[in-house]
């Protein structure tokens, strides 16, 4: 598999202040749906802006669909769309124009097609009916999806959509999520930046996890959840018999959850789920619900780290 | 892989670079678009075409009955001259306008290239598109001088408006004392404001450079506005008549040479020279700040 992002030591010091990224060695897989994931001001913004020539890094390599950046921006950028901390339109101009302006700036456009493409575009994100509106009219949620519209004016290798639900309420999170989930299934290589544990674990095949300009750890999702054991969950409205019982049955770690739930350890392989649940129908317990869940890219985070993943950064 | 097929390319696949030639005039046409189409730009061109009117107008209301402008020829350049021809109106609002509020126009619009596009955002995805940083500050330069050309065409144009409906047009008596035809006068007038234009290229430069400074661009319009008022006041600074001759509006006024019979060209040489001098060293430190220069706004 080709590497569509590979970094080697990228580290950047902006003036007068300390290391925002310390030398990243990442690899965005082809084909990925790629979560880049960590608190405010761990780095994500800084190293999309190395990786898009934007700014220049104190040290470390990158290269990008193949070429290297900084250098081979005039052939590497035609390929890539990128929404990079929010969308920035020219407000007195329509939806439409805003689009054709950034298209005009592509020395790959062909003006030929430049309407049709533009109007796909357009379409592609639900502005069709807002076009021709002057882009200081629209909402957030939808100056975001023009932003994403201008990001899909070519056919792409690679999508960089650095934090693209942000500040949007969770209907225009939701249309985001929808729009990312469809161009990943096109087999386009999406770079997500996100601060939500939730949002990545949601789209997201691989992730890498940011904090304080460091990275802690990267892979498939499956792999990292996979590399923590789920909890036994029992939902029932008797948690404290429930408890009660699987301590006697052997069952290690048994806690009460606030919600009522009874969480424990998951059993070795030697004993089945299903005698344990028998079990606790027997000694009398109600039992709603009963599995082992599936550790969740939180509790990976918390157990490859050690620490809890703090958003207040 | 033939252009028209672009929609069907597969998406990591490299696409052919056009023509850089019409890829940069598509980026200039787009560039001019943006600026002209801007309430802002409409203003500053409908505030500078403003100014004929006013003096027009009052040069008509001091003569309404029959007496001349001033005592023979002491206020701004030319104004004597309208009430016998109304094309003199070009000349004299060019020669109002040009200290001041036609250089702070292009000051705003200059000092705004880049820094309005920073502090917008827009300047971040020009650059991703990829624009490139060079030929985008060259788009933003032409750009400005071509702001500069229109300017200077809206002061002349209202002017020759304004001065053919309040005064008698004619023929031409040149500074040197001959006539010429209002032809020809015309044609001069024309020459006039394509040399005027040409003087505010040097100022275009600066504040491009200045734009490249700041990621603000009120900041940037209003360092390179000042900077114009302080080149004016120490260009009339008699002390410091030593430095007069590298200031970049020191030749300005040189164009009313154009109105003798022959022409003057020395002044209006030195002034051009003055004005690619300042073109080339701002112009070079403006790309070595913008082709250097990290873009986190
Ligand atoms: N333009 C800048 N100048 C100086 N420091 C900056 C700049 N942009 C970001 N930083 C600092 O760099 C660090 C990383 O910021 P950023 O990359 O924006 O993080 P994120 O996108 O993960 O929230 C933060 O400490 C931030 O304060
Ligand atoms: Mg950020």
């Amino acid at each position: 598999m080709t590497a569509v992002i590979e970094t080697h030591g990228l580290t950047k010091r902006y003036r007068g202040g300390r290391l925002a990224v310390d030398r990243l060695d990442l690899t965005v897989p082809e084909g990925s749906v790629f979560g880049f994931l960590g608190p405010n001001g761990s780095g994500k913004t800084t190293t999309i802006r190395m990786l898009m020539g934007l700014i220049e890094p104190t040290a470390g390599t990158a290269r990008v669909l193949g070429g290297t950046i900084p250098g081979a921006e005039r052939s590497v950028l035609p390929r890539v769309g990128a929404l990079i901390e929010g969308p920035a339109l020219y407000g007195y101009l329509s939806g439409r124009d805003n689009l054709t302006r950034y298209d005009r700036a592509d020395p790959t456009a062909d003006p030929r097609t430049r309407r049709t493409r533009v109007a796909a575009a357009l379409d592609r994100v639900g502005l069709t009916p807002a076009a021709d509106r002057a882009a200081k009219t629209y909402s957030l949620g939808m100056k975001q999806r023009l932003g994403l519209a201008a990001a899909l004016l070519q056919p792409r290798g690679l999508l960089v959509l650095d934090e693209p639900t942000n500040g949007l309420d969770p209907q225009g999170m939701r249309e985001i999520r929808a729009l990312v989930r469809e161009l990943a299934a096109d087999g386009t290589t999406v770079f997500l930046s996100s601060h939500l544990l939730d949002e990545i674990e949601q789209v997201c095949t691989h992730t890498a996890v940011m904090a304080r300009g460091r990275l802690l750890v990267q892979g498939p999702v499956a792999e990292l959840a996979a590399g923590t054991r789920g909890r036994l969950t029992v939902v029932t409205p008797d948690p404290g018999d429930a408890a009660r019982l699987l301590t006697e049955l052997g069952v290690a770690g048994v806690s009460v959850g606030d919600d009522g739930r009874v969480t424990a350890e998951p059993p070795g392989a030697d004993t089945d789920l299903a005698d344990l649940n028998a079990a606790l129908v027997r000694g009398g317990v109600r039992v709603r619900g009963f599995g082992v869940e599936k550790a969740s890219l939180e509790d990976a985070f918390v157990a490859l780290t050690g620490e809890g993943f703090d958003v207040a950064g | 892989m033939s252009r028209a097929e672009t929609g069907s390319v597969e998406p990591g696949e490299r696409r052919a670079v056009r023509p850089v030639w019409s890829w940069s005039l598509g980026l200039l046409r787009s560039e001019l678009g943006v600026t002209l189409r801007r309430r802002r730009t409409l203003a500053l061109l409908a505030v500078l075409a403003a100014v004929p009117v006013l003096i027009g107008t009052a040069v008509r209301i001091e003569t309404g009955d029959g007496g001349t402008v001033g005592s023979g020829g002491d206020g701004p350049a030319f104004i004597a001259q309208i009430t016998n021809n109304g094309l003199f109106l070009v000349f004299a609002s060019l020669a109002v306008t040009l200290p001041v509020f036609l250089p702070m126009t292009v000051g705003v619009v200059a000092g705004d290239a880049i820094a309005g596009e920073a502090s917008a955002g827009t300047l971040r995805y020009l650059l991703v598109a990829p624009a490139g940083r060079l030929r985008l500050l060259l788009v933003k330069y032409v750009t400005v001088l071509v702001f500069c050309l229109i300017a200077t065409l809206v002061v002349a144009l209202s002017a020759l408006a304004v001065g053919a409906v309040l005064f008698p047009l004619g023929e031409v008596t040149t500074i040197s004392g001959t006539t010429i035809s209002f032809g020809a006068g015309v044609l001069r007038a024309a020459l006039v404001a394509v040399v005027v234009a040409a003087s505010l290229a040097g100022l275009a430069a600066l504040g491009l450079f200045v734009s490249t400074l700041t990621d603000s661009g009120v900041t940037a319009m209003a360092t390179t506005v000042g900077l114009l008022i302080t080149v004016q006041i120490l260009g009339s600074v008699p002390q410091l008549d030593a430095i007069h001759p590298y200031l970049f509006p020191h030749y300005w006024m040189s164009f009313s040479d154009l109105l003798r019979e022959p022409f003057h060209w020395e002044e209006i040489h030195r002034n051009l020279g003055l004005q690619a001098v300042y073109t080339g060293v701002f112009g070079a430190a403006a790309w070595a700040r913008f082709t250097t220069k990290d873009v986190t706004a």
